[in-house]
């Protein structure tokens, strides 16, 4: 006999809202169906009513974790139909900005998961170490959340110390190596909390499509930093961490990984940071007819706009976004079918929902 | 007021249980609540702690413009918060609509809907601000469980040495 368990909209295991509607028998999931839409601000709709200035700033609160790289995808789209091309600098400070994100990001998940796993020591730890990559951010743009660094054809701000930020990046690996990775990795109860539940094989993963770090963790070894290299990921030397078992555990080790991966780019991007200007010169940029897209590697995954212009118009005709949570999102049905419904909330966490993204 | 009154006004404004409601902001509020129950800003020392469900809390914070989707959610969660009751409206969004001002899936501001106690402005506020704005919903919640007139607090502008 099965019988229906609606979790959501507002759960005390989501942190946003939307419905996942479990169908199960005994205490096993047979089925799960997904709604959405408690988030809908109508944000495509409203870009195509504000300037190119305007919509920067809009665009930027898309999503609160992930606002740097909405605001760089959007801009490296439009560079495309202004004909701009950022100085070195700052392409190296967009790489800067891109990966503190991608840590901070990914340090805000590792503590969720941990408090889903119902280890409320390691989620403060998380967090206490979060706050050490916010200063970092707010060091360079002042901010914690939306920082609104990036412009079209360049950044607002400098970095004008980078070998002050060098030494904060160094404390953060050490900690990070020192706690949060070894607890991950051989604690036994985030093991048995983790280990083979959840699972996406390499071959659903490749059908469903799905992005990022979900897709790295079973086995499809894709990375727009390495594929289709943006800002200045070119001149970096990094590798992209795989793991092929596909389940919260692999999903968790790729993070972690990534995490010392991004404070490799780091220190490279930092060191090498080249003199010169910020952005390709004032004055009123002319936008030419057309539709340009733009694929950015985001903490979660693929993230993709197009825009499109009418030459002489100061607004955009139409803003597509494409989010890595929507691609991910189909993956949750089949990661959850027979799984033990204790296990849920971490499952449909351990694919970094960003829900507030996908609605929009 | 007698001592059992005294007791229960203390306890209020001392431990007081957040319920956090998400209607349809974009994150960035809601990273700030959690941060701000964090060690580094530690609003767990005014006795705070977040709640899963409304009918356990003192305190309902609600981040985000309120999309139309969202209208009936927070009208129940409302209802099914126990008096005396305050209300945080963390961030500009449910303050002014914010950035989606004009938009037709929006029906907010929040005040629209239920009453709001506290306003803590910032896009998003910063978690000392969060943390300002709790312990003033506290207080609130101590004078209105003993009767007393809510006294209103007007913002205090930065002073010019504050500014540079």
């Amino acid at each position: 006999m099965s019988y229906k368990i609606p979790m959501g909209p507002y759960h005390p295991a989501l942190e946003e809202p939307y419905k996942l509607d479990l169908i199960c028998e005994g205490e096993t999931v047979r089925d799960a169906k997904l709604h959405i839409g408690f988030n809908f601000r109508g944000i495509e709709h409203l870009a195509e009513t504000r300037n190119y200035i305007q919509v920067i700033a809009l665009m930027e609160r898309v999503c609160g974790i992930c606002s740097n790289i909405h605001t760089l995808t959007l801009c490296q789209a439009m560079e495309k139909l202004t004909g701009q091309t950022p100085p070195p600098r700052a392409q190296y400070i967009r790489v800067i900005m891109a990966e503190l994100e991608r840590l901070h990001s990914h340090v805000l998940w590792a503590g969720i998961a941990a408090k889903l796993m119902g280890f409320k020591t390691m989620f403060m730890t998380c967090f206490e170490l979060r706050e050490k990559v916010m200063d970092v951010l707010q060091a360079i743009s002042g901010n914690r959340v939306n920082y609104s660094m990036n412009r079209i054809g360049g950044v607002n701000r400098d970095i004008d110390d980078p070998a002050a930020l060098l030494i904060m990046i160094d404390v953060l690996e050490k900690e990070m190596v020192r706690k949060v990775i070894p607890i991950f990795t051989t604690s036994s109860t985030a093991r048995s909390r983790c280990a083979d539940i959840g699972v996406l094989t390499n071959a659903k993963a490749i059908s469903l499509g799905v992005v990022g770090p979900v897709a790295r963790a079973s086995g499809v070894a894709q990375d727009l930093r390495r594929a289709a290299p943006y800002a200045a990921y070119a001149e970096m030397d990094f590798q992209v961490p795989v793991e092929s078992a596909g389940d919260v555990r692999a999903r968790l080790m790729v993070r972690a990984l990534e995490i010392m991966e991004s404070c490799n780019i780091l220190r490279q991007a930092l060191t090498k940071l080249p003199p010169g200007e910020l952005n390709a010169g004032e004055g009123k940029l002319a936008f030419i007819t057309g539709t340009a897209t733009s694929r950015v590697e985001a903490p979660r995954g693929e993230v993709m706009y197009s825009v499109s212009w009418k030459e002489g118009s100061n607004k955009p005709a139409r803003v597509h976004v494409r989010t890595p949570t929507f691609v991910n999102m189909p993956a949750i049905r089949s990661m959850v079918q027979g799984a033990r419904l204790a296990d849920t909330p971490l499952i449909q966490a351990s694919i970094d929902p960003c829900y507030s993204c996908t609605d929009r | 007021m007698n001592l059992w009154n005294k007791l229960m006004c203390y306890s209020r404004r001392r431990s007081p249980w957040l319920f956090h409601m998400n209607s349809g902001s974009c994150n960035g509020c809601d990273i700030e609540l959690v941060a701000s129950l964090t060690p580094r800003y530690d609003a767990e020392q005014l006795g705070v702690r977040l709640e899963g469900s409304p009918r356990h809390a003192d305190i309902l914070c609600v981040t985000g413009p309120v999309t139309r989707n969202a209208v009936g959610a927070i009208k129940t969660v409302y209802s099914q918060v126990c008096g005396p009751k305050a209300v945080v409206a963390i961030g500009s969004c449910p303050a002014t609509t914010n950035v989606f001002i004009d938009s037709r899936t929006l029906d907010g501001p929040l005040d629209k809907h239920i009453p709001v106690d506290v306003y803590v402005p910032g896009c998003p506020p910063r978690p000392d601000a969060i943390v300002q704005g709790v312990a003033r919903a506290a207080q609130i919640l101590a004078d209105r469980a003993a009767n007393k007139p809510v006294v209103e607090v007007k913002a205090e502008l930065p002073t010019e040495e504050v500014r540079q």
